[in-house]
């Protein structure tokens, strides 16, 4: 009989066993899966270059050891020692006195929400673009096509009117992505990684073999790799390095407490985290050669230096320059191909792990199936993304929100996280003592201080900084009434739903769990 | 290349591509803790 048999709990707050992955490679995978997304191969690449080229590796791995992999733990500890979703496992880590930190992990799911409904708008951007490949159907002004014609985009307001060529593939990803949820874990979110991990890897290997054969990928490499030490002197060069760790691990956000729910109880938690987060910063790396030696190749056709190109990080490098590039090169619809194949694998696994924050919090909130979670709850938001996002104003909603959500959402969901828990609550040495006592990699005091004053004090910093720009600049010049609505309403949204998502009743106690090992037994492992 | 930009481009591999190779040898050699706390036997491996 187990521990939870025993106290009438079985691992979930459902009155079924909790599902869980079949091993160790299964959740690893999907934890890659998860963390490598758009972010890796559109956004590092950029941030890096603009950021001191080769110098930005030193912040950016002291902030991968300092913050990135210690919130990791922090998130795996909680899904682990309290096995649930995000919700649950906040209710059940604040007691019975601090029942209402059920709403930080309802926080975390809304911010899931938010960036589902958008996010799988960018995967059948990428879904569209790889089949335009083919016939490098963007022809000779990329950004034109992708701008006006594609998106048919028009002025900050939201728009009723349809773009089909958007709204087929959106539609199709969510048929796609809401069918791999309702298979559950084992059977659909871990199958999906398995099949699409590797494929991405490969694809994306080729792709870089080719770019490093172009002409001028050198030229590309140089400007990648040459280090600016100044920029070391420069705390915005910092800040920089810990936001790409940050935002590109899937922290602190639920992902990662859902994800670790689902292992098993002796299941080694610390030693699989820190394969994910170097094999996340690995694709980085090869995402940074692949998309420099490209950038190199089109600036030598180009007739100009690297630093003349625009558009080198986010939507613009992926749908303006890179179409650009791939009509000029030899094979370029190949490698076309190849690139928004990876986008799209990277942006589905990526997609699948945050609806599955908010599939799991509805899982064990209202004791439903995971099919029925994706059938009622994901359709609800493939309406919500597919009004929003395939229409003429699609676009600007999509960056607006997207701002908003992460560095407003995610950054003060890490630093409530953060405090509540180790400051608060004082959970750190129970969280500490939790990942030593069933992980072969051991943490200690070092990883509460990390996680408990340099988090909290970096992340404070980012969000302080962020809201005074937002405030007094406003966001690409966007009407101050549309950023109220689409981005200051972003945030309202989460708050509100996070608060109204607590206030309804459980299906299930969610409080009636044991966690194993038991406080006691910690406490004696330390002496 | 030049130099610089080659020196740390082995750099950034053997640091993080490195860093990928020793944790997943940690991995392979440590998988699960031997001794696990109080209250072990009555959770299943597949709990």
């Amino acid at each position: 009989m187990s521990v939870q048999q025993k106290s009438g709990e079985h691992g979930s707050v459902a009155s079924r066993p909790r599902e869980q992955w079949t091993g160790q490679l299964g959740f690893i995978l999907s934890a890659i899966g998860s963390a490598v997304g758009l972010g890796n191969i559109w956004r590092f690449p950029g941030v890096a270059y603009e950021n001191g080229g080769g110098a930005f590796l030193i912040p950016y791995l002291i902030a991968l050891v300092t913050a990135g992999i210690p919130i990791l733990l922090l998130d795996y500890a909680i899904g682990h020692r309290f096995r649930g979703s995000s919700p649950t496992a906040f209710r059940r880590l604040g007691g019975k006195a601090g029942k209402w930190l059920e709403s930080l992990g309802w926080f975390q799911v809304w911010i899931c929400i938010i960036i589902a409904v958008y996010y799988a708008a960018v995967v059948a951007w990428a879904a569209s673009y790889f089949t335009f490949s083919f016939d490098l159907r963007w022809g000779d002004d990329p950004g034109g096509f992708f701008i006006t014609e594609f998106l048919q985009t028009s002025e900050p307001g939201f728009s009723s009117q349809f773009v089909p060529a958007v709204l087929i593939p959106l539609v199709l990803v969510w048929v796609a992505v809401l069918a791999v949820l309702g298979s559950g874990i084992a059977k659909g979110v871990q199958r999906a990684n398995i099949i699409f991990l590797p494929l991405l890897v490969v694809a994306f290997l080729i792709l870089v073999v080719r770019a490093l054969f172009l002409d001028g990928a050198m030229t590309g490499l140089n400007a990648f790799f040459t280090p600016d030490f100044a920029a070391l002197g420069d705390p915005n060069v910092w800040i920089a390095a810990y936001s790409q760790i940050f935002f590109s691990l899937s922290i602190a956000f639920g992902i990662m407490i859902t994800y670790s729910s689902y292992r098993s109880r002796k299941a080694n938690v610390t030693a699989p985290a820190l394969v994910v987060a170097f094999a996340n910063s690995s694709f980085e790396i090869i995402a940074g050669i692949g998309v420099f030696a490209t950038l190199g190749y089109f600036a030598f056709q180009q007739g100009v230096a690297i630093d003349e190109l625009e558009g080198l990080t986010g939507v613009g490098l992926s749908f303006i320059t890179f179409p650009a590039i791939v009509s000029q090169m030899p094979g370029g619809p190949i490698f076309g191909a190849l690139f928004f194949g990876s986008l799209v694998m990277a942006g589905f696994t990526s997609l699948l792990s945050v609806l599955q924050v908010v599939s799991s919090a509805f899982q064990d909130k209202f004791g439903i199936t995971a099919r029925q979670a994706s059938i009622r709850v994901g359709s609800a938001l493939a309406i919500v993304s597919i009004l929003l996002f395939s229409t003429t104003t699609g676009l600007i909603t999509l960056d607006t929100v997207d701002q908003w959500a992460n560095n407003v959402g995610i950054v003060g969901a890490a630093i409530a996280a953060t405090i509540l828990v180790i400051w608060v609550f004082r959970r750190g040495p129970e969280l500490a003592a939790h990942l030593s006592a069933v992980s072969t990699f051991k943490v200690g005091r070092i990883w509460q201080l990390l996680v408990g004053v340099l988090a909290p004090v970096v992340l404070l910093y980012m969000l302080i900084q962020r809201i005074i720009v937002l405030v007094t600049e406003g966001y690409e010049g966007y009407p101050l009434w549309y950023l109220a609505v689409a981005g200051w309403g972003t945030i309202a949204v989460i708050v509100i739903g996070a608060i109204s998502m607590t206030a309804l009743r459980w299906k299930h106690d969610p409080d009636d769990f044991t966690p194993w090992p038991s406080a006691a037994a910690l406490k004696e492992l330390k002496k | 290349m030049t130099g610089i930009a080659i020196t740390f481009f082995v750099i950034a591999a053997v640091l993080v591509w490195g860093g990928l190779i020793a944790s997943i040898i940690f991995l392979a050699r440590q998988p699960q803790v031997k001794n696990y706390p109080e209250g072990s036997e009555l959770v299943s491996d597949d709990d």
